[in-house]
């Protein structure tokens, strides 16, 4: 019965755990989505390889409860410093127009 | 309810105010309904990326249940007039 609410609640701690979090549909290694590969791609060309990703295909309430959590429709979902920043559109248009290397410079990571 | 590229450009021009909307039907080149959108609206001006996607993804939340993938770049009208002209 608390499930939904469980999993709200592990949420707010796995995006705060890490400095970047990837919710994403397959592995770092092995994306099972294009999207997906997408941001793995971008994370890389900034030189962030020590992030946490989750793999949303190995766990159906984490899938539909990352939705609700982030108020956000789509996955991937990129979180940095526990806030969520947004999907693989918004990541691409920051890394096309600068502002990704701005935002990792905050947490610290120089690209 | 099926969603066609009409009704999308139609719903964002009306809620959003969107002066152009490019709507690309990306199904063929995936497993199921994907779109691709082009939003151009003032009712952008002042607002972090982050809450334009917000706008887009509420005022499509509906159809959004029956598309498996989806791609938006929301642009103000004069950040649009820029990127025609390079």
């Amino acid at each position: 019965l608390c499930s939904a609410s469980d999993i709200q609640k592990d949420l707010g701690e796995m995006v705060k755990k890490d400095k970047v979090v990837v919710f994403m549909k397959g592995t770092k290694a092995q994306p099972m989505c294009g999207f997906s590969n997408a941001v793995v791609q971008i994370l890389r060309m900034h030189g962030v390889d020590d992030y946490a990703s989750y793999n949303v295909l190995d766990d159906q309430d984490l899938r539909q409860g990352v939705k609700v959590f982030s108020n956000w429709p789509t996955i991937p979902q990129v979180y940095f410093n526990g806030e969520f920043v947004g999907g693989c559109d918004i990541l691409l248009q920051m890394h096309q127009n600068g502002d990704l290397v701005e935002e990792l410079k905050k947490l610290g990571i120089r690209s | 309810m099926s969603v066609t590229a009409d009704h999308i450009r139609e719903k964002l021009t009306k809620e959003l105010g969107a002066v152009h909307v490019d709507v690309e039907d990306t199904s063929p080149n995936r497993c199921a309904t994907s779109y691709k959108v082009l939003v151009v609206s003032s009712q952008f001006e002042g607002k972090p990326l982050l809450q334009r996607h917000r706008m887009v993804n509420t005022c499509l939340a509906e159809e959004l249940k029956e598309i498996h993938a989806f791609e938006q770049k929301t642009l103000t009208p004069e950040q649009w007039e820029k990127q025609k002209s390079q």
